[in-house]
């Protein structure tokens, strides 16, 4: 590509932040939540608050405009020399996000081991240290719902980053970074065990919390809580997933 | 009663046909038999698609020795309820002799689906969740929680409570490490060690008790702050705690420290230098044992710990013996900061001002138990119909999170206890992640026990020290 003769601190942001749209992808970029109606978290009967109209889309993490201000630019430039060097394209990060003090790359899971080994090696960058890998389900009516989430960590520069890959739910595949990060064993699977996304290459990715043989994956959010309603002096309590919810 | 369970390869030789009844250890040796009957306490064998599983009881290893005599390997089946592997965690070793050539363990028998179940409860009710993950520093686990709902709130809990959330944490690490020590000690045989070990976690657990309400599974820091002040008498039960453990921490450098057994079972034990934690995710005091002077606390310090005078102990011998002797330290150190935080403590909140986050209700000590205020309940059901409205919103309801995800991390006595929460801007979380320490940590085990004997495994786990509440959440 192109993006890879450039200098670092030659990207511009909208290098950084233009999304080259594969046929997997979300359009409109990486939704993280649902969309809402109405107020009062009423729902399952007839709108008495006269709210119901209301509606809220759902939240997208905007992308961040340079500058980001501290040392995420250095970090940015930094990441994307090392990329070039190693002949990751710059669309291999899909989206940069700003939130609470905290980096997010959005990342095309293409390029994820690539990606994380040039973060690991490169002098300049050094995320020695894999933190955690988690899961993320959005909920049914999300594009991309299924999200691997994974927390890096540098000891050298004492920095932290995220690195965020989503996928849709009837293609849910993420290389392994096993062999880059050999600590992401359990971790990956456990967000096979839990979520159901299947990390291509992990050298057995079996459950590690659920038994062997139980069926799907139980922190979906189309897997039912369970639990049995409680009888306390004659009052019935519903089990929590069945309880009015206000969210 | 424990039972271990062994699988011996198959021999062709020893293939049984149908018609024949199947071998067994109680009649297959029977010159040790007693005229008596069958002994209850025999070995059974059975075949299974694997070969031959043994189940012994203890004391019948011999009835077993005439059909090992040609079989070097033995996958050991220990646990998940085995007293020495530190609860209900399963090791399948596969020996050459005493040696292991290969360690495998096995979780999930703890499971409990904390992480699920916080996202059908609101960000307070999450508290009582997480509390219990990692049983041994439940404080940890609510701090961590309560720092990462914080920074999705964009809030930062006034100084009181961050003093007293130091002040907590350090006396359940105190805690925890004595556990540690204690039932490592147990695993190893040195029983002193347990019960010397367990008579100061008391201590702790019965100042926590003080304190917060509760010895354990507090959910007393909450997003904001801490559920209540402290109670009246606070700094004079402290101050006399920290003396009991000032005379009483010399005696486990009596007991233990220099002892030669004691040095001998873990020296040069469960070896895992740096590069190996690294590549492992090991945090904790396996870390710093390893070299690297990596403690949270330090390199990025949260409620106030830059404030605090303390060292962290290394150490570059990265074997087990060198974890205990750092534990060891990191109490006495533990110590020091509970002292500070007892000169930092000035009246104040402890729980931020605005009225849409805070706990409406302040808890006081009625005739009946611990419960809101009379002053609260007179003010809502007898002056202000919108205080009651208020109340009963933010307990039934819950305060809304902005969207948005974060990562928070404290050291922990483990390790680096991390917590990413993700909020859609609902009231309950969409998801709650723990990062635990041991879970990650318990990942070394094969490296630090194989081509090592199977009694040096069990040093291995105590040092790694895993709770399997966090590890399986």
């Amino acid at each position: 590509m192109a993006d890879q003769d450039l200098e670092p601190g030659q990207h511009s942001s909208a290098a950084m932040t233009s999304v080259e749209q594969d046929e997997h992808e979300a359009p409109g970029g990486v939704v993280a939540g649902r969309a809402r109606q109405g107020m009062f978290g009423v729902r399952g009967w007839g709108d008495t608050s006269g709210y119901g109209g209301l509606t809220l889309p759902a939240y997208v993490p905007a992308p961040a405009q340079r500058p980001y201000g501290g040392w995420f630019d250095e970090l940015t430039d930094e990441l994307l020399a090392a990329m070039a060097e190693r002949g990751v394209p710059t669309a291999a990060i899909q989206q940069v996000t700003l939130d609470r003090g905290e980096i997010t790359y959005y990342v095309r899971r293409e390029h994820l081991v690539a990606l994380c080994r040039a973060l690991r090696d490169d002098p300049a960058l050094r995320f020695e240290l894999c933190s955690s890998v988690s899961g993320v389900d959005y909920g049914a009516e999300v594009a991309q719902r299924l999200h691997a989430v994974y927390h890096l960590t540098s000891m050298t520069y004492r920095r932290r980053i995220r690195l965020e890959v989503a996928v849709n739910v009837d293609d849910a595949h993420v290389p392994s970074v096993v062999e880059v990060y050999p600590t992401a064993d359990w971790h990956e699977r456990e967000t096979w065990d839990m979520y159901g996304i299947v990390f291509d290459g992990h050298p057995a990715l079996t459950r590690i919390l659920m038994p062997d043989d139980w069926d799907g994956h139980p922190q979906r959010k189309d897997y039912p809580l369970g639990g049995i309603p409680v009888e306390y002096k004659g009052a019935e309590i519903p089990p929590p997933d069945q309880r009015r919810v206000y969210s | 009663m424990t039972t271990r369970q062994h699988t011996g390869q198959q021999h062709t030789g020893q293939q049984h046909s149908e018609t024949e009844p199947a071998h067994t250890i109680a009649s297959g040796t029977t010159d040790t038999a007693s005229d008596t009957g069958p002994d209850p306490y025999a070995a059974t064998a059975r075949e299974t698609t694997e070969g031959r599983v043994y189940t012994v009881t203890g004391g019948d290893w011999d009835s077993l020795i005439e059909d090992w005599r040609h079989d070097e390997r033995i996958v050991v089946n220990m646990g998940p309820q085995h007293p020495s592997t530190h609860g209900v965690l399963r090791l399948v070793l596969e020996l050459e002799g005493e040696v292991v050539t290969q360690a495998r363990s096995v979780i999930g028998y703890l499971h409990t689906g904390i992480e699920k179940n916080c996202e059908y409860r609101t960000w307070t009710q999450g508290v009582t969740f997480v509390t219990r993950a990692d049983y041994l520093s439940p404080l940890f686990n609510e701090a961590a929680y309560c720092l990462a709902t914080e920074k999705l709130l964009g809030i930062t809990a006034p100084r009181r409570a961050q003093v007293i959330r130091v002040l907590l944490m350090e006396l359940n690490r105190v805690g925890s490490h004595l556990v540690a020590i204690a039932t490592g000690g147990m695993e190893l045989g040195a029983l002193t060690g347990m019960t010397a070990g367990f008579r100061e976690r008391e201590e702790v657990l019965h100042l926590l008790e003080f304190l917060t309400g509760l010895r354990m599974n507090h959910a007393f820091i909450r997003p904001g702050g801490v559920a209540q002040d402290l109670p009246e008498g606070y700094d004079t039960k402290i101050r006399d705690f920290l003396k009991v453990m000032d005379s009483r921490l010399p005696d486990y450098d009596k007991l233990l420290t220099g002892q030669p057994i004691w040095k001998q079972r873990l020296q040069q034990v469960g070896y895992l230098p740096l590069d190996g934690c690294l590549q492992l995710g090991v945090t904790g005091p396996i870390l710093r044992c390893a070299g690297l002077e990596w403690d949270l606390r330090k390199v990025e310090p949260y409620c106030g710990y830059e404030e605090y005078e303390f060292e962290v102990p290394t150490s570059t011998d990265a074997d087990c013996y060198a974890r205990y002797v750092l534990r060891v330290e990191e109490i006495h150190q533990s110590l020091k900061i509970v002292a500070q935080c007892l000169d930092k403590l000035e009246p104040g909140p402890v729980m931020v001002a605005d009225p849409k986050i805070a706990w409406p209700a302040q808890l006081s000590l009625g005739s009946d138990g611990m419960g809101n205020s009379l002053e609260h309940v007179r003010k809502i059901m007898g002056q202000s119909m919108e205080a009651l409205i208020h109340h009963f919103k933010l307990v039934t309801e819950g305060f809304a999170v902005p969207p948005g995800q974060v990562y928070s991390v404290v050291e922990s006595p483990r390790g680096e206890l991390g917590y990413h929460l993700v909020s859609d801007g609902g009231t309950r979380p969409l998801r709650v992640h723990v990062r635990d320490p041991s879970f990650v940590n318990l990942q070394s085990l094969p490296a630090m026990s194989e081509g090592g004997l199977i009694a040096d495994v069990i040093a291995a786990v105590a040092s790694i020290d895993p709770v399997m509440g966090g590890v399986d959440r």
